[in-house]
């Protein structure tokens, strides 16, 4: 019976073997693959087991971490000022993941990020702790709580950027969240949550760089910048051949001014701008076309699905298939045109800038735990929509709507303001509270520290000029002041 | 090791007889204790940072148990194998250690999952050195059980059906509950039992079967009257797999008869014969039955995510691998806990091994299983008698079938099984068997490797008288 004992013997050999070769598959070929499965809690228990990096404002963290004893998770996310701060760092939670800079800097703000791999492993040697890295902002204090506070308890979003770096300066949206409120896994976390979700005023969406509004008048200022570019305007004193009211090409559609103004008959570019003239530039868009008005708005940054701050912002829409109407529509900002408040300030910052456009940018630097550099953001330039000439020809105008016009609301003592004013339509009909807009530069000897964007929602916003003059432009005042009185 | 350079003289007695190793099997007795003693001082220090209370206590236990299992050896089977006892004490010791180390985790071990099991699994362990020191002692020769082939027949069948009549756990009916006392796994005894009455069996009509055959196509067919026997077995098997619910058991059961079969009978026809019925069954009754088929589509895709949306533990269990990596993340630093319910403590106890001690440890753990199969197949070679060398192999197979089977299935290689890991789980049916099956293994080479008692002095020289005239 020996000989086939021995098979027997063989074949249980082959099965132990089968049994170490399927174990070197999975913990050796597969475990790499495992450890980061999105259904392994592991990863979540490993991103809670460590304090986590903070996120630096000014030289000062906004974010801190604390221990807790909810189970698998040792440490849970804490938030300096949350509500204020939201919109930039977003939420780390125990129970929902990480969103916005919490999570686009994750691994860096846990210390898993490859690049720390040294750090990592010198503190594993020495019998320390993993430290989180840090994620530099490049937001300012003073302007980000000028934009909040300016906000108050109405709806509303204010985005603010260095015209000559990119850099975003504020970007405050109301109504906020704690993300404090939901960092834990405790039943009131969860009740937190759910109370947010169903929340009508929908406080955590991200308004400045997420939300996409009708822009109103204020994209008559991107419908300038696309008439000087394309010759249509040379001299912005210059009469206009247009209309009171204008009929819409191809057909009886009267398009009207709101109010009488008596100027915008054949008015000037400076002047249309000043009183906010629908007839020159409903004109003007359906003179030039669609492609043109298209093309500037595009250099500006619409229609670009990507533009990554580095959290992703909405897709700010200019129609490519609009007729002639639709056109003329469109260059005061209606029909289809939608912009998020990142992007309006986005206009307003290219045109402070001499026609340059900065890629806007919200991280400054990601530091290692020993607060070494190990990634630094320098300023790119993202496009040109305007020439340096036309886009002070175009400041002129906006400065002549601070000076005389809508937006006398936002004037500063110690620098010169551009802007302009809009009204944003929500629902069919109006059926919804309109917002007001509000967007505008400062500039100074040294050029323009600031282009901000507001849009504010405003029960009384029956008059689209008056309304953003009123309610917006102040929020944009106290911003401008705030970055100029923080550069001094 | 230098039990291999003894292989020459297990099989033929020299008149200088084989020397009893029993020093070997002190000294790996040692490290045998000593292993699991560090790793219970290691959870400790991972989890508590001090040394457990109870470590001085735990050593006494565990070297008290292995001192007098070694004793008794000594003096009840001075010649058996010196490796079986060690292995299965290490892995009897580690088993605790982790049962320990998943007892400290306070979401596993509520009231209602039945608190910590520790205890119980020492007490059950001693239960099983005693069981195993019974067998030493009162088995003076392992052919008496060939006298009960019949009976174990009838107690091995009441074993396997017993289950069918008391509800489910864990999906698979493979518990009696008697209440007041506990719940037993009788699959674990019937798996002695039934390798006895196949011994015994098959000793009788090897022959028949073996010799009464016809030739076609280059194998000898059984008679038809010879089928008999595997087809009732394969048939009982298959019983259990659809009213059980139990895979593990019925490939245990239908593949030990193979082996043995082929065994006793050196016809290769017989595994082809076997392994042609037991994929018909599989294949039939895979297609047939739902809990089979979930089993499959589990083992298929690991890591898709249960109907609720929750994570399945098969998921649970392979992320619980994949964490351990090569070197695992050391004693009581895992999180196997993540399985959920007991089954850590028992089924995916590997899982655990998996994760902390790394696939290193995990393929030491599995080694140490290679070597008492190993040991166990030597000894049904060395065995003199046909008995002894069918029951040694059919014991050592269903070891390697149930290593086989509980590792594959909680690593993913195969379906899982509802079986449990030899010595290493939570369970006291399975470790009281188990520490039964190396008794009568011990047994069966101690006869093996004894000396030939010396010959009788040749009586005829004293009595015949030469009458000289």
């Amino acid at each position: 019976m020996n000989k086939p004992l021995r098979r027997v013997a063989i074949f249980c050999g082959l099965l132990v073997l089968a049994l170490l070769v399927r174990v070197n598959w999975v913990q050796f070929v597969q475990a790499e693959e495992l450890q980061s499965d999105k259904n392994n809690r592991r990863v979540a228990i490993e991103r809670y087991s460590v304090p986590r990096g903070n996120i630096i404002v000014d030289g000062k963290a906004i974010t801190g971490s604390t221990k807790t004893d909810s189970g698998d998770f040792e440490y849970k996310r804490t938030y300096k000022n949350g509500e204020m701060w939201a919109p930039v760092t977003g939420y780390a939670s125990q129970a929902y993941g990480a969103d916005k800079l919490e999570s686009l800097y994750d691994e860096i703000l846990t210390g898993s990020d490859d690049r720390l791999f040294f750090n990592r492993t010198i503190d594993m040697l020495t019998g320390k702790e993993q430290k989180g890295g840090q994620v530099v902002t490049t937001l300012k204090r003073d302007a980000q709580e000028a934009a909040y506070k300016g906000l108050g308890d109405k709806k509303g979003a204010v985005a603010a950027i260095d015209p000559s770096t990119g850099a975003i300066l504020a970007l405050a949206s109301t109504p906020s969240y704690d993300p404090s409120s939901i960092a834990g896994m405790t039943d009131t976390d969860q009740e937190n949550y759910q109370r947010l979700l169903k929340d009508p005023d929908k406080p955590m969406n991200n308004r400045p760089l997420r939300e996409t509004f009708f822009p109103g008048s204020t994209f008559k200022v991107v419908t300038a910048a696309a008439a000087l570019e394309h010759g249509l305007i040379d001299d912005i004193d210059a009469k206009t051949e247009t209309p009171a009211p204008y009929i819409l090409p191809n057909t009886k559609t009267e398009l009207k001014n709101d109010g009488p103004h008596p100027t915008c008959e054949n008015g000037s570019l400076r002047e249309a701008l000043r009183v906010s003239c629908n007839t020159v530039f409903g004109k003007l868009g359906a003179d030039m076309g669609r492609d043109k008005l298209v093309e500037t708005a595009e250099k500006f940054g619409f229609n670009d699905p990507e533009i990554d701050v580095p959290v992703r912002a909405a897709r700010s829409n200019v129609s490519t298939e609009m007729d002639k109407p639709q056109t003329a529509l469109s260059a005061i900002g209606q029909f289809e045109t939608a912009a998020t408040p990142l992007q309006m300030a986005m206009v307003t910052s290219a045109v402070a800038n001499d026609g340059k456009l900065m890629k806007p940018y919200m991280v400054d630097q990601l530091r290692a735990p020993n607060l070494n550099v190990i990634e630094q953001t320098s300023p790119e330039e993202m496009s040109r929509p305007l020439s340096p000439e036309n886009a002070q020809k175009l400041q002129q105008a906006m400065e002549t709507v601070v000076e005389k016009g809508t937006g006398t609301g936002a004037q500063l003592p110690n620098a010169t303001v551009g802007g302009k004013t809009g009204t944003a339509q929500r629902g069919v009909d109006n059926s919804e509270k309109p917002y007001a807009w509000f967007i505008s530069y400062a500039k100074t000897d040294q050029g323009s520290p600031v282009a901000v964007a507001v849009v504010v929602e405003d029960s009384d916003a029956s008059r689209e000029d008056i309304s953003g003059g009123g309610l917006a432009a102040p929020i944009a005042k106290s911003v401008m002041q705030a970055v100029i009185d923080g550069n001094k | 090791m230098s039990s291999t350079v003894n292989t020459g003289n297990t099989t033929t007695i020299g008149p200088m007889g084989a020397p009893s190793r029993r020093n070997t099997e002190l000294a790996l007795l040692v490290f045998a204790v000593l292993i699991p003693v560090f790793a219970y001082i290691n959870v400790g220090l991972a989890k508590e940072g001090t040394v457990p209370a109870g470590v001085l206590g735990y050593t006494g236990g565990l070297g008290l148990l292995a001192g007098i299992a070694h004793v008794m050896v000594r003096k009840f089977a001075p010649y058996a194998d010196p490796l079986m006892l060690p292995v299965a004490t290490l892995l009897n010791g580690l088993g605790l250690v982790l049962i320990w180390r998943l007892d400290q985790e306070p979401t596993i071990t509520t009231d209602a999952l039945g608190g910590a099991m520790a205890p119980g699994q020492l007490m059950w362990s001693t239960l099983g050195v005693a069981l195993f020191l019974g067998v030493l002692v009162f088995l003076k020769d392992h052919r008496v059980l060939q006298r009960y082939t019949y009976i174990s027949m009838v107690v091995a069948l009441i074993l396997l059906i017993l289950p069918m009549f008391f509800p489910a756990r864990f999906g698979a009916r493979i518990w009696i509950t008697i209440p007041g006392v506990g719940s037993l796994q009788p699959g674990e005894f019937a798996k002695i039992i039934i390798a006895v009455f196949f011994a015994g069996y098959l000793m009788v009509k090897r022959d028949a079967l073996a010799l009464a055959s016809r030739r076609f196509m280059g194998l000898y067919l059984p008679r038809g009257r010879d089928l008999g026997p595997i087809l009732v077995i394969w048939a009982l098997s298959l019983m259990i797999l659809i009213f059980e619910t139990d895979l593990g058991t019925s490939l245990l059961f239908f593949g030990l008869f193979v082996i043995m079969l082929y065994v006793a009978t050196e016809r290769t026809s017989w595994v082809v014969f076997g392994l042609t019925l037991s994929a018909a069954g599989a294949v039939t009754v895979a297609t047939f039955a739902s809990h089979v088929q979930s089993r499959v589509d589990n083992w298929l895709n690991p890591l898709s995510l249960a109907e609720n949306g929750g994570v399945t533990e098969t998921a649970q269990a392979m992320y619980t691998f994949g964490a351990g990596g090569i070197l695992g993340s050391g004693l009581g630093q895992g999180y196997s806990r993540l399985i959920g319910g007991i089954a850590p403590k028992s089924d995916y106890i590997l899982a655990t091994v998996g994760e902390e001690l790394g696939l290193t440890g995990l393929m030491a753990i599995l080694v140490l299983y290679g070597l008492l199969i190993e040991r166990g197949l030597r000894t049904a070679l060395a065995a003199r008698d046909p008995f002894g060398k069918l029951l040694a192999v059919g014991l050592a197979g269903a070891f390697a079938l149930q290593v086989f089977v509980v590792a594959g299935g909680v690593t993913g290689l195969i379906p899982l099984t509802g079986m449990t890991m030899p010595f290493l789980a939570q369970g006291g049916s399975s470790v009281i068997a188990n520490w039964a099956l190396i008794a009568i293994l011990l047994r069966i080479s101690d006869t093996a490797r004894r000396p030939a008692p010396a010959p009788a002095p040749s009586t005829d020289a004293e009595m015949t008288q030469v009458v000289r005239p």
